[in-house]
C-alpha cells in the first residue's frame, strides 16, 4: 500500500533509493545534494539496504566507481550536483560511450565563480552533449517518480544510456512537501531485476571494456552510442505510461497546462513551472488564452511533440535557468526554436534567462512576460529576442 | 492558502519544527510546503523558515514576501531584524517571550500572541539551560493560535519527528498548545 510521507527533494529519492536497492551506491557528498547521500548511508548502517556503499574521495572518483561497478554488472547509482558533477565531467563521456545505465540524481546547482550554493540548470546544461538522458522534475514526488522510472530506461536494451534526474537545489531538494511514497514491492517489481549485458564478472566470456578506437571504428561506435539515446524516446514514454497504470501519476515527455484554446504559451522546467502554474490561473481568471509548457525530457529533446504543440501559438517565452555565454539564446530556447522551424505556421519566440545562481522567480515575473507575449501577438513585432527577468541592470 | 515565515537562529531546531508543522497539517489532510533551510546555516545566526498550508496542492514555489502570520522563537531577534517586514495588516505575530503581547509595542495593525516556550522547553528539559530548544513548544503554540490542527495531530508529528527525547518534546507541545 503506498504511504503519505513528508518528504523533502532528498529525502524522496533516498527513499527511491532504499526501494531500488541498487547493486552499488558511490557518491561523494556535495551542498545541496549532499542529504541523498547522508540518507542512503543511513540505510546502509541501518541494515535496510544491500547495497554496497562507496565513499570515495571526489565525485571524479564516484563517477569512476560508478563506471567500474556498472561495467562488472552491477545496477549503479550516485548523487551530485554542481562543482562536483563538474569534476564528474570526464568520465561522464565514458559512462554514456561504454553504454553504462548509470542513474545519477542531480540536485541542480549553479557553477562557480562567484561561488553560488543555490539552484540552477548550469552543471547539467553544461553536460547537456555528455551523452546522459536528462529529466528534470517540478517538484518532490516528480523526483521520486522520474527516479524510479530513469532505470527502466536507461536500461532498456535498445537504450542501455544513463540517466540524469534533475531537482532543483533547495528549492526542491530542501522543500518539505506530503509526497506518495509507493509500496516497496510494487517499485521493486516496476523496476525489475537487473540484467546486464557482457558484465566484467562474467568470466565465461572474458572481454576488455573501453579499449582504443582510433580512425578506423571511433565514428562508428559514436553513431551506435547516438542511436541507443535516439531510440529512447518510445521506452520514455511507455514506461511513463506504465507508471500511470501501476501508481496513478503517468508520464510524458513534457507537461501541458491549460494549453487548450492557449494563443500564448510558456515554456519552463523544473520547479518554476509550479510557480508558472499560479500565474496561468490568474491570467487565465483575467481572460487571457495562456498555457504552460513544462518540458520533462530535455535530452533526448522531444523536437516533434514540442513543436507539434507549439505550432499554432501566436507568442511564445521560452524560460532558461542557465545561460550559453555568446549563444545565440540559452539551451532550452535553441532547442524549442529549433523544433519549429521546418513549420510553415510558427509563433514568435523569446528567450528569458532567470533564477541564476537561485534567484526567485514569482508569479508576478510569468504575469509580466504574459504582457509582453501579449503585446507581440497584438503587433507581430519581437522587440528584444532575448533578455533577463529579476535582474538589476 | 495560508503562508507563515519562521524566524529563528540557527541550532535551535527551524528545521525539526518545519517538518514537524508539515506533519501536523498533513495528518489534518491539508496541503503544506515547507522550505526551511535557505543557505549556509551558523549556529546562531538568524535563520528563517517558510510554510504554506491550503486544502488543495499547492504550486507555487517561491518565497515568502508578504506572509499571513509570522513566529519568532528567539526573542532577541526583535532587536536584530524587522520580524514584520512584509507581514499583511491583521496577522499574528507569535513571539516566544516571558512577556505580555502589549510589552513588545508592535504597531496596533497586527495582532500579537507570545509564549514562554523558554521556560516550557527548561521544563522538559530540552536542550540546556544556555541554550533551549524551544521549537516544539513553539510548534504548540502556533497551531493553537492560528486553529491548524488538533492538539492530537500535533502530539504525533512531534513524536515521530523529533530526533531525540520524543515524550518530553510531546510534552512541551501540549503544554504550550494548552497555554496559548
Amino acid at each position: 500500500m503506498s504511504t503519505l510521507k513528508t518528504l523533502n527533494g532528498n529525502q524522496s529519492i533516498a527513499e527511491a533509493v532504499r526501494q531500488i536497492d541498487p547493486d552499488v551506491v558511490a557518491a561523494y557528498p556535495i551542498t545541496p545534494s549532499t542529504a541523498i547521500v547522508e540518507t542512503i548511508a543511513k540505510f546502509k548502517a541501518d541494515g535496510l539496504i544491500t547495497s554496497e556503499f562507496v565513499c570515495p574521495e571526489s565525485e571524479h572518483s564516484a563517477m569512476s566507481v560508478c563506471i567500474g561497478a556498472s561495467s562488472a554488472g552491477g545496477r549503479v547509482m550516485t548523487a551530485t550536483g554542481s562543482q562536483g558533477l563538474a569534476l564528474m565531467w570526464e568520465m561522464l563521456y565514458i559512462a554514456a560511450g561504454l553504454r553504462l545505465p548509470i542513474v545519477a540524481a542531480i540536485a541542480n546547482r549553479a557553477l562557480s565563480a562567484p561561488i553560488n550554493i543555490h539552484g540552477d540548470h548550469s552543471d547539467t546544461m553544461g553536460a547537456r552533449d555528455s551523452g546522459w538522458i536528462q529529466i528534470y522534475s517540478e517538484n518532490c514526488q516528480e523526483a521520486y517518480d522520474n527516479f524510479i522510472q530513469a532505470f527502466r530506461i536507461g536500461e532498456d536494451l535498445k537504450v542501455r544510456t544513463p540517466v540524469f534526474v534533475g531537482l532543483d537545489g533547495f528549492i526542491i531538494s530542501h522543500s518539505l512537501e506530503v509526497i506518495q511514497v509507493e509500496d516497496d514491492a510494487k517499485v521493486k517489481k516496476f523496476v525489475g531485476e537487473y540484467k546486464p549485458v557482457y558484465p566484467l564478472l562474467d568470466t565465461s566470456r572474458k572481454m576488455t571494456v573501453g579499449p582504443i578506437d582510433f580512425t578506423d571504428y571511433y565514428f562508428e561506435h559514436k553513431r551506435n552510442q547516438i542511436e541507443g539515446i535516439e531510440n529512447a524516446p518510445p521506452v520514455i514514454e511507455a514506461v511513463g505510461k506504465e507508471f500511470g497504470q501501476k501508481f496513478g501519476r503517468e508520464y510524458g515527455f513534457f507537461e501541458e497546462y491549460r494549453m487548450d484554446d492557449a494563443e500564448l504559451c510558456i515554456v519552463v522546467m523544473s520547479s518554476a513551472a509550479g510557480t508558472c502554474k499560479d500565474a496561468i490561473d490568474e491570467l487565465r481568471s483575467d481572460g487571457k488564452r495562456i498555457g504552460l509548457l513544462k518540458p520533462r525530457v530535455f535530452r533526448p529533446f522531444p523536437h516533434e511533440k514540442i513543436a507539434e504543440a507549439l505550432k499554432k501559438m501566436k507568442a511564445v517565452a521560452v524560460f532558461d535557468r542557465s545561460s550559453s555565454p555568446g549563444a545565440f539564446g540559452a539551451p532550452l530556447f535553441t532547442e524549442v526554436r529549433s523544433a519549429l522551424y521546418d513549420h510553415k505556421e510558427r509563433p514568435h519566440i523569446v528567450n528569458y534567462v532567470y533564477g541564476l545562481g537561485g534567484r526567485d522567480i514569482k508569479v508576478e515575473h510569468f504575469k509580466e512576460v504574459a504582457l509582453k507575449l501579449e503585446k507581440i501577438a497584438e503587433t507581430g513585432k519581437v522587440e528584444e529576442i532575448y533578455g533577463y527577468i529579476n535582474l538589476r541592470e | 492558502m495560508i503562508e507563515i515565515r519562521f524566524h529563528g537562529r540557527g541550532g535551535q531546531g527551524t528545521v525539526v519544527a518545519s517538518k514537524i508543522m508539515a506533519d501536523t497539517i498533513s495528518k489534518e489532510g491539508n496541503y503544506v510546503q515547507a522550505c526551511p533551510e535557505f543557505g549556509v546555516e551558523r549556529r546562531g545566526a538568524p535563520v528563517f523558515a517558510f510554510i504554506r498550508i491550503d486544502n488543495k496542492p499547492i504550486y507555487d514555489k517561491s518565497r515568502i514576501y508578504n506572509p499571513d502570520h509570522v513566529v519568532v522563537a528567539d526573542p532577541t531577534l526583535i532587536e536584530a531584524i524587522d520580524v514584520t517586514e512584509g507581514l499583511k495588516e491583521g496577522g499574528y505575530i507569535i513571539v516566544n517571550s516571558e512577556k505580555k503581547p502589549e510589552e513588545l509595542k508592535f504597531p496596533e495593525k497586527f495582532k500579537v500572541a507570545t509564549i514562554n516556550a523558554t521556560e516550557i522547553a527548561i521544563k522538559h528539559n530540552l536542550g540546556t539551560l544556555a541554550s533551549p530548544i524551544v521549537n516544539t513548544a513553539m510548534v504548540g503554540a502556533v497551531v493553537k493560535i492560528l486553529k491548524l490542527a488538533k492538539i492530537e495531530s500535533v502530539l504525533e508529528a512531534v513524536r515521530e519527528g523529533v530526533p531525540v527525547k520524543p515524550k518530553d518534546n510531546a510534552a512541551a507541545a501540549k503544554e504550550a498548545y494548552e497555554k496559548s
